[in-house]
């Protein structure tokens, strides 16, 4: 708390101790604790069972990169790693939801309001959930 | 004759100390914080870790590798570029947040309520282009229910007349009104697919604000089962404005942080952040020393995470708009090494 003060400190804490967001893992990380009230350990140990990585490559870049990209969990959009077929970011929070199992608000109204009831069909990665680095 | 370190008082100046004169600060800072709130002073070795940390000239300091931990970033949502959308997808992309947060200038609940239909629709938008989980936040902000700005009787008024009862009674009306301001916005917010709330700076105003928050808590999170509610503190200690506040029969004045994260675990909240403002006048170090030895139980103890306050004036960090980097960088390593704290 208090990290993103204004004119503050964001990146200071960032590159000290910062798990580094949607550059490697922090945002899946943080919806464990935001969601089920986990602590770090036991929210660390859910997200990299469910993307079938090792802790320590939570902060990673490369390795996240690498899994963001099979799972359709959205990566950070800059001009040569943008795709077209790649999902944007609510499409990449239908993925996240899937792949950590639990709920996400926004992904849920979505739904809600597009009148949609049915099965999502499930991308490729999703369906295989783990995966090989 | 000893080297010179150079390292920072809490004001933000740099200032030229020797190790002993380091290690003093550190073992008077942790003295002050066990003295006044009768929990252990830190370890020889917790103090030896704190001394390595601040008796290096290097810029800046970090965690292990591994280490790290989930960054709430409040107060993300800034208009510095462009727009508060924009803003917050430039702390996605280019800070590393974990977690962003919308807000608006006027932090506080009570405004918030006035232009809740802009605010809840710039949630959508943010929720629509971010992945980062965002948050909405504000103060619940207990004093601005009081007159000339609120409705209620001002008990900083009435309290110096020795009109304790009717003060009492002010209090206990406007955290009524909080709370339903609070679970409005809330309520707003859910529709527009926030993932969280973030009651910021509970208890500014005493324990007649921390009671409404948890109130307020308790009633999102009844309507609300998966919303991320995040509760963070004011200052070390609940302020007994009004005394004899309870919740589930446990008096909330003179709280220390980890009776404050058990009360707002049980009232709903998914994460708990303490606040441990700084001495301008003191080193980090010495205000280092004092934060971790006030939160070390709580972060032991806690049922769910527990996000330190670190921004401007807490935790240890400078009180100044520009905290430089070689101070902010101790503190936040110093905060996860010593209490491996879920996040800051």
């Amino acid at each position: 708390m208090g990290v993103g003060d204004p004119v503050g400190m964001a990146n200071a804490h960032a590159l000290a101790s910062g798990l580094g967001g949607m550059r490697a893992a922090g945002d899946l990380v943080a919806r464990m604790e935001m969601t089920r009230g986990m602590r770090l350990g036991e929210a660390k140990k859910h997200v990299a069972g469910k993307l079938g990585v090792g802790e320590a490559d939570l902060s990673d870049p490369l390795v996240m990169h690498d899994v963001r990209a099979k799972l359709g969990l959205g990566r950070i959009p800059v001009q040569e790693l943008t795709y077209p077929d790649k999902p944007g970011a609510i499409e990449a929070k239908f993925h996240v939801a899937e792949v950590l199992d639990i709920p996400i608000n926004s992904v849920a109204r979505f739904r809600e309001r597009v009148g949609w009831t049915g099965q999502r069909r499930q991308t490729a990665a999703a369906r295989s959930r783990v995966v090989a680095i | 004759m000893e080297d010179r370190i150079r390292t920072r008082l809490a004001d933000g100046s740099l200032v030229e100390m020797t190790p002993s004169e380091i290690r003093a600060d550190l073992e008077d800072g942790t003295r002050a914080a066990a003295g006044r709130s009768k929990l252990p002073p830190l370890n020889d070795d917790e103090l030896a870790h704190l001394h390595d940390i601040f008796c290096s000239n290097a810029r800046f300091s970090a965690v292990d590798i591994g280490d790290e931990v989930v960054l709430s970033f409040d107060g993300s949502g800034n208009a510095d570029v462009g727009s508060r959308v924009e803003e917050m997808t430039v702390y996605q992309n280019h800070h590393g947040a974990d977690m962003t947060e919308l807000w608006n200038i006027d932090y506080s609940y009570k405004a918030i309520k006035t232009i809740l239909s802009y605010e809840s629709n710039l949630m959508k938008s943010c929720q629509l282009n971010l992945v980062a989980p965002c948050q909405y936040g504000a103060m619940p902000d207990l004093g601005r229910y009081s007159r000339p700005d609120g409705p209620v009787p001002n008990w900083s008024e009435l309290l110096p007349l020795g009109k304790i009862a009717e003060a009492r009674a002010a209090q206990e009306e406007a955290g009524e009104y909080a709370a339903r301001d609070m679970v409005f916005v809330a309520e707003a917010m859910a529709e527009a697919g926030a993932d969280g709330m973030d009651f910021d700076t509970a208890g500014a105003a005493g324990d007649g604000d921390f009671l409404a928050t948890l109130r307020a808590v308790e009633e999102i999170r009844r309507r609300f089962p998966d919303l991320s509610i995040e509760v963070g503190m004011a200052s070390e200690f609940v302020l007994g404005m009004h005394g004899g506040l309870e919740f589930k029969g446990e008096r909330l004045a003179g709280m220390w942080p980890h009776d404050q994260a058990r009360v707002a675990a049980e009232a709903g909240a998914t994460i708990f952040g303490p606040a441990v403002n700084v001495n301008t006048r003191r080193s980090v170090a010495w205000n280092v020393a004092r934060a971790i030895t006030l939160v070390k139980k709580c972060c032991e103890e806690s049922p769910i995470p527990v996000h330190m306050n670190v921004g401007m004036g807490v935790g240890g960090v400078p009180m100044t708009p520009y905290p430089p980097i070689d101070a902010v960088s101790r503190v936040s390593r110093a905060l996860v090494d010593l209490t491996r704290m879920d996040g800051l």
